[in-house]
């Protein structure tokens, strides 16, 4: 029966939820096909992470070995193209994270398997094999046919997929470490952890968001001046941390902060998949942005389509008059 | 290696700004209409190439900045030039359309593998298809280590040591041999500005024009045959959850805000 093989992804003792969202829509898949879903665990005490993983999967393919003890895609490229030689799955999934677009590349070049990243659909068809990945910063999506090949590789984008739980009973096979040799043209040194910072956005019950559209860094104090007022927190896009005009504890999405608060205010910020993995879940989200087709639109409550600085003063004006009617 | 210094390859790709654009699908349903689009160096190429100018800057060396891309994509390889790098290499043909990042990465590998470098610099990956694998599949052809989205980067003695971006702010230090492709990510310098008597200057430096056959590929290697993936149709993203649009003018606007707070509770 055809297979399809899910990588678990894991850092710091943690299975991280790409995993779960994979081997939900990989269960889906094999539903539909008729296959068997089995996960991949490489790692150096994985025992546990196994047992957690048997509950997703009919099958957990478990490989341990002090090499695999962190994320190394040399390490890991070696022994799936041994896996993959061997068993030969119709599918092989790997996150679209920093982990996955490490190793996914370079394992379907050396194995010569074709690749689809970043895909947030997939689907067999009589002919072969269908994905949906976006382009253009999310402004368009694409369904594109992947060559016909004996197995295929995808990276999945995170939160694409909604982690169900199936309570299944797979069975748990170790197999040994192909890695003999050390490994020698990659060596991981160790975690580096961001700086301390003087701000928590994460615990904020109010977060005025700004992106690109502020244009310069001397437009910010405006836009801090609004945050104090309204008694909330200056949060941003990565743009505006990359130009060093805010620090990088201020930034929102999946390579900064992941934030819940009761209002997020966006301005200027176009909506791009990783900033709107960290504030999609705000109670309340109200998007500015000049831009009607800008896709922050499709995840707010609230839209203005409107030049940001037209609105700011008399939003500035209005927050006053009524904190002062307050007081 | 501090004493010959170090040759770099830059990859850049000429893309399009589509932030605030209106994009439009064209007559085919495959593809977006390009005219009228504004387009630029891609936004982590910038971030690679202004690194490689500040290693040879620091060590010797030269900067070679390389694309894949038609005629129009000069522009792009000028202000590489007039950021510092010192030669430029345009690879163009009819057949390359409809490259896959797997066959954009077999074309720079072809046109690469022959000349002298210590590191081969991408962007983590391309604001307009977003494949993140160009950088990464030529190291594997090259047969050399890569490491991806990175933040930073210390050269050593035949090794880089280099901080990789995770997820939630956390980065990892890892040491890669030299040789290598490092993809860079944005945010790891700040890219200069390039001065009047720069673009001057590279106005004078030559950009070498090379084809399908000067790089020794065939047709099968490229475009729609040579990939991986093939665009069936393009479509404008479902909309899961509409926002309601507040009109009116800026007071107006500004009013409902605050309404639309204070119902909440929040003011
Ligand atoms: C691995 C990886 C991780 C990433 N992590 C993050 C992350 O954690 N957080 C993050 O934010 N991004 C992240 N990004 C970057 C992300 O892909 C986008 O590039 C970024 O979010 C875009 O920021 P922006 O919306 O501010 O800018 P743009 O996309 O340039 O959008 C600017 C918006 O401002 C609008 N605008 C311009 N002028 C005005 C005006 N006067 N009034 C109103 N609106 C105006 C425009 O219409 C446009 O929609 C990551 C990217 C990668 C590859
Ligand atoms: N056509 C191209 N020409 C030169 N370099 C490219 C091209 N396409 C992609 N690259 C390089 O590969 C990186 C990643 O692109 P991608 O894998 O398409 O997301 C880019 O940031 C560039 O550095």
């Amino acid at each position: 029966m055809a297979e399809i093989f899910v990588l678990a992804e894991h850092r710091q003792g943690r299975i991280r939820d790409i995993t779960f969202e994979m081997l939900t829509k990989g269960k889906k898949l094999t539903e539909q096909i008729n296959a068997d879903l089995t996960v991949v665990l490489l790692g150096k005490e994985a025992k546990e992470h196994a047992r957690t993983l048997s509950e997703y999967a009919k099958k957990v393919l478990l490989i341990e070995d002090t090499k695999l003890e962190n994320f190394n895609s040399e390490a890991y490229q070696r022994v799936l193209s041994n896996l993959i030689n061997e068993h030969k799955p119709l599918l092989l999934m790997i996150g679209h994270t920093s982990f996955g677009v490490d190793l996914a590349p370079s394992l379907a070049a050396s194995l010569k398997l074709p690749l689809a990243t970043d895909c947030i659909d997939l689907e067999f068809d009589d002919e072969t094999f269908l994905v949906t990945r976006q382009m253009y910063g999310g402004k368009v999506n694409v369904r594109a046919r992947v060559r016909k090949a004996e197995s295929y590789v995808v990276t999945i984008r995170q939160a694409a997929f909604e982690a169900q739980k199936p309570a299944m009973n797979g069975e748990i096979i170790e197999k040994p470490s192909s890695l003999a040799e050390e490994i020698t043209k990659k060596r991981f040194i160790g975690y580096v952890l961001p700086p301390p910072g003087g701000v928590d956005i994460t615990a904020a019950d109010m977060l005025i968001g700004i992106g690109r559209g502020i244009k310069d860094e001397n437009n910010i104090p405006t836009v801090e001046e609004l945050a104090k007022s309204l008694g909330g927190v200056l949060a941003c896009s990565r743009p505006i941390v990359d130009k060093g005009w805010l620090p990088s504890d201020r930034q929102v999405g999946s390579s900064g902060k992941t934030v819940k608060p009761k209002l997020y205010i966006a301005f200027g910020i176009s909506g791009a998949f990783q900033h709107v993995l960290g504030m999609k879940n705000s109670d309340l989200i109200i998007a500015i942005n000049k831009d009607p087709n800008a896709p922050i639109f499709s995840f707010s409550d609230y839209g203005v389509v409107e030049d940001m600085f037209k609105i700011l003063s008399p939003l500035q004006s209005k927050i006053c008059e009524l904190k002062g009617q307050k007081t | 290696m501090a004493e010959r210094g170090l040759n770099i390859i830059v990859c850049v790709k000429h893309v399009p700004e589509t932030a605030e654009a209106e994009i439009k699908i064209d007559s085919t349903g495959k593809a977006i209409e390009k005219a009228g689009l504004v387009f630029d160096i891609n936004e982590c190429d910038d971030y690679a190439l202004e690194e490689a100018v500040r290693v040879k800057e620091k060590f010797g060396g030269s900067v070679i900045a390389v694309t894949v891309g038609p005629e129009d994509a000069d522009s792009t390889l000028r202000k590489c030039l007039a950021r510092g790098a010192d030669k430029a290499i345009r690879l163009t043909d009819a057949t390359f359309g409809g490259s896959d990042g797997y066959a954009i990465a077999k074309i720079l590998h072809n046109a690469i593998k022959g000349l002298p470098f210590d590191l081969v610099l991408t962007g983590a990956l391309a604001g307009d298809d977003g494949c993140t694998m160009v950088g990464p599949i030529l190291a594997e052809l090259l047969r050399i280590p890569h490491a991806t989205m990175v933040k930073k980067i210390e050269l050593g003695e035949g090794v880089a040591k280099v901080n990789r971006e995770l997820e939630g702010g956390l980065e990892e230090a890892v040491e890669v041999e030299l040789p290598a492709v490092l993809t860079v990510q944005t945010g790891i310098n700040e890219p200069r500005y390039v001065s009047i008597l720069g673009i001057r200057k590279a106005m004078k430096k030559e950009i070498k024009v090379l084809g399908l056959a000067d790089i020794g590929l065939s047709e099968n290697d490229v475009g729609e045959a040579g990939s991986w993936i093939k665009i069936e149709s393009m479509f404008v993203p479902p909309v899961e959850k509409q926002a309601e649009f507040i009109k009116g003018t800026p007071e107006e606007i500004a009013a409902k805000i605050v309404e639309i707070i204070k119902s909440r509770g929040l003011i």
